[in-house]
């Protein structure tokens, strides 16, 4: 019998090198790396932070008021990758300002930047040409009095002076790059990124290797999907009682319009068009926020569940979409755009909800997913998950029985699970976990309301029915062959816009000789999957146009071209990617958005 | 027998990869919570300077930057390549607006005279004003020798051998110390200022100083009318003849019909 071996991937040759990270390709066994000195300088702190956001912060600064009050010395030290605090923060965003009160009782009068009170909240759902008004009854997910209209990269800002008034070290520029472990596996710290490695992989003359921080107990906030988090679910099985995660990408644009049409105070939220069109059956809506501040602002936004099907669907031309209807038009049209960006979020809620703490750490913030998705507001739970977290860390390091009893070097802060399932988080996410799900039928966003109107105002989340999350995002894409390709118009320049000078307004830019942080597992998937199948879906998702498919030189074929300067740190790509093929990995400390009060 | 001392002006300016927004009332740009980074030639002055050092042709580097107080984060990241100490010149946000390269390079020349330096080394130019003057005019001051746009630095005896970038092409010159050195892009790669270094840069001295201390009228001599985006470009038009732009020439007057 003879064996006639198909050769599968004829053009396997002809695949161009795109990824060169050492992730995929170590350095212990490149030929280019031998003899340079890769030894690292150690700093001991006691709670080391990954993130400065609402969560990473609020925990620093309750930390330091615990050690404050009881007379103890702490060394809390937080790692921010962006090379400013608000950098690479992004929201809507309408806060409810319930764990800002708790942790600072008097944010009023510490000028905290939370100043717009919300005067007129509005619901909507949107056909092609009109605005139907949807009451918002009490009680209902998306009603917002008592709330406020709030930048949340300039709040961000505000809780890291805080912090550093508290005596907490705040290391902006520095990337956590690698999580470090003690010979029981249990979590011993991080370790920064190196510098000075060439696009090609190769160490460069200013090659430097980053340091690591070992600490008694490692708090992760990273916010949505994050990279070291995303490890650490593996690593310790945190998923092994929960469902996957489900995620939605968020993108927004930041406009100063007319003073004659600005509405202080203002909170606009639709469904309905373009989500429900062309047969796309998006969870999809949008949100409108009138902020006053030196001058009439505007927050508009969008957020589609990356369960989408249809691979053809284009988040960013949503956004534009959006923003041409006439309930919206004549707003935009007096107006100046003045920043746009995107993150993915979770959609996940509480049946996504990991197991929290492992030996040497806990996830804070969006990174376990604390997001309460009818409301489309996390930012209060990320804070007080992160107060929660530092009460139990501080439990856990001035507990002397506790510390000499631990099986393992790095210390497990178990007492904040049992305080997250005590807290007004737990109930606030439990009541409404069946909203998301209810949107998945077939009757789309008609079930989806109809079971917030119906179900959820009676009952509140006491059904005694768990809904499922179904798929995880990156499996429901359908064949581009079975699905309608959908086209967009061009932008006007005046209200709606290409994509590459929104990338611009990001102020994005990673050094142009650095491996690319978007890493493929096999570099032959993009065009032998992706592009075969999906019809190249990445080139459609990313909000920052990182992923290209460009004819070859010898006009045969297409490769993937990855532009990874673009990169504005949303994770939808290592989220959505139908091959699950794309590694997001953490560039240069400094790099990425330069997002400004978004 | 000591090496040379160093004074290194940096500037802290909006980050080259922002995007600028002229301000509603066309007074300047906004600079509220936008990026600021050290001013890339600058940080090539730096490099520079620390490269010298590690050499042992220069024995101690000292930072300079006027400005309001969020000019000691430019000032730490030097100290933080490896310069040895800082002074910050600080000036109000509101006469920072108004500070021209004059007032800078008095107040640099002044500053040199007092930590009695052999070299100046700063950027050939800002990339906020593209002004190109400061370098130039410290010499003018301390009438020291200049060498502009520096794209090689070497040392013989006690003078020093510049290879400078001009428009026809390049210049090598011999320079006595004391002198003045601008840097062009070419020059050298700025190290990473890495976290370890940082930290130890927090224990490195900045001192805070004004104009005044140093006699300096900042009072500005020109006044900025104002500022405006380049006009926005019109679409071109792609014609299909010769005679489609004969037609369009006299439509627009630009040619006798």
């Amino acid at each position: 019998i003879t064996y006639i071996l198909r050769c599968q991937r004829s053009f396997a040759t002809d695949v161009p090198k795109i990824t060169t990270h050492y992730t995929v390709y170590p350095r212990e066994q490149d030929p280019r790396w031998k003899g340079v000195n890769m030894e690292r300088i150690s700093d001991d702190v006691d709670v080391l932070i990954v993130g400065a956001g609402p969560a990473g912060l609020s925990a620093a600064i309750r930390l330091k008021q615990l050690a404050n009050d009881k007379g103890k010395e702490l060394r809390v030290c937080v790692l921010e990758k962006a090379s400013e605090l608000g950098g690479h923060t992004l929201s809507g965003a309408c806060l409810e300002p319930r764990a800002l009160n708790e942790l600072f009782p008097d944010w009023k009068n510490m000028g905290a930047p939370v100043t717009q009170e919300v005067t007129s909240d509005q619901f909507y759902f949107l056909t092609k040409s009109s605005a139907l008004p949807i009451p918002l009854l009490p009680g209902m997910p998306l009603n917002n009095y008592g709330n406020y209209l709030i930048r949340l990269g300039n709040l961000v800002r505000w809780l890291g002076e805080q912090a550093e008034a508290l005596g907490v070290e705040l290391y902006p520029g520095c990337a956590a790059s690698e999580v470090l472990y003690h010979e029981d596996g249990s979590v011993k710290g991080i370790a920064t990124n190196d510098v000075g490695i060439a696009k090609d992989g190769s160490p460069k003359d200013s090659f430097q290797r980053g340091m690591e921080f070992n600490a008694k107990v490692t708090m992760f906030g990273e916010g949505c999907h994050g990279h070291l988090s995303k490890t650490l679910f593996k690593k310790f099985d945190l998923r092994k009682n929960c469902e996957h995660q489900s995620y939605g990408i968020g993108l927004k644009e930041l406009w100063e319009v007319d003073p004659a049409l600005h509405r202080p105070g203002r909170v606009e939220h639709t469904v309905g068009w373009p989500f429900n069109t062309d047969g796309k059956n998006l969870y999809g809506g949008s949100f409108l926020y009138h902020i006053q501040e030196d001058a009439p602002l505007v927050s508009v936004g969008i957020v589609i569940g990356l369960d989408y099907k249809n691979p053809y669907v284009n988040p960013f031309q949503e956004l534009q979409q959006l923003k041409t209807h006439p309930h919206h038009v004549k707003l935009f049209k007096s107006g100046k755009r003045i920043g746009y960006g995107a993150r993915a979020l979770n959609e996940g809620g509480f049946q996504s909800i990991p197991k929290l703490t492992f030996p040497g750490g806990c996830l804070i913030g969006c990174s376990p997913g604390f997001l309460n998705v009818p409301k489309i507001k996390g930012i209060h739970n990320a804070m007080k998950s992160g107060m929660l977290a530092a009460e139990a860390v501080f439990e856990t390091l001035t507990d002397d029985h506790k510390v000499a009893s631990s099986k393992t070097a790095g210390l497990d802060p178990e007492s904040y699970e049992d305080k997250i399932r005590a807290s007004w988080i737990w109930k606030e996410l439990k009541s409404v976990r069946n909203v998301r799900p209810s949107f998945n039928t077939s009757l789309g966003v008609y079930g989806g309301l109809a079971y917030t109107g119906l179900v959820y105002y009676l009952l509140r989340g006491k059904e005694p029915v768990t809904l499922s999350h179904g798929e995880p995002d990156h499996a429901c894409l359908k064949p581009a062959a079975e699905c309608k390709r959908l086209e967009y118009p061009k932008p006007d320049g005046e209200v709606t816009f290409d994509l590459l000078s929104s990338v611009a307004l990001t102020g994005t830019n990673h050094d142009h000789d650095e491996p690319p942080h978007l890493t493929l597992k096999d570099d032959s998937v993009p065009v032998a999957r992706n592009l075969a199948i999906f019809d190249g879906p990445e080139q459609r998702f990313c909000p920052a146009g990182v992923y290209e498919y460009v004819e070859t030189e010898d006009g045969r074929g297409h490769r993937l071209q990855i532009n990874a300067q673009n990169c504005i740190h949303c994770k939808t790509c290592d989220i959505k990617d139908p091959s699950q093929n794309i590694n997001w990995v953490c560039p240069q400390g400094g790099e990425g958005p330069a997002y400004n009060g978004m | 027998m000591s090496g040379i001392r160093v004074l290194v002006g940096c500037k802290r300016v909006i980050d080259y990869a922002v995007k600028i927004r002229v301000k509603p009332d066309k007074s300047g740009v906004v600079t509220d919570g936008v990026k600021h980074s050290m001013n890339p030639f600058d940080e090539i002055a730096v490099e520079e300077a620390v490269r010298l050092k590690e050499k042992k042709i220069v024995s101690e580097i000292v930072a300079v930057s006027c400005g309001p107080t969020q000019c000691q984060e430019v000032l730490r990241t030097a100290m933080a390549m490896g310069a040895d100490r800082a002074i910050h010149v600080e000036v109000d946000p509101a006469t920072y607006d108004h500070l021209q390269p004059l007032h800078v390079a008095k107040i640099l020349s002044k500053v040199a005279q007092e930590e009695k330096v052999d070299l100046v080394l700063t950027g050939k130019q800002a990339i906020d004003d593209d002004a190109n003057q400061t370098g130039q005019m410290i010499a003018a001051l301390l009438d020291w020798p200049q060498a502009t746009f520096a794209s090689k630095v070497e040392k013989t005896n006690g003078e020093l051998k510049v290879l400078r970038e001009i428009d026809g092409g390049l210049e090598t010159i011999k320079v006595r110390l004391p002198a003045v050195l601008t840097t062009d892009l070419r020059l050298n790669q700025p190290r990473y200022a890495t976290l370890p270094n940082i930290m130890k840069a927090k224990k490195k001295p900045l001192v805070k100083k004004t104009p005044a201390d140093y006699g300096v009228d900042v009072t500005p001599r020109q006044k900025v009318l104002k500022v405006e985006d380049p006009p926005v470009r019109q679409a071109g038009a792609k014609l299909a003849s010769v005679e489609e732009l004969v037609a369009k020439l006299r439509d627009a007057g630009l040619i006798p019909t």
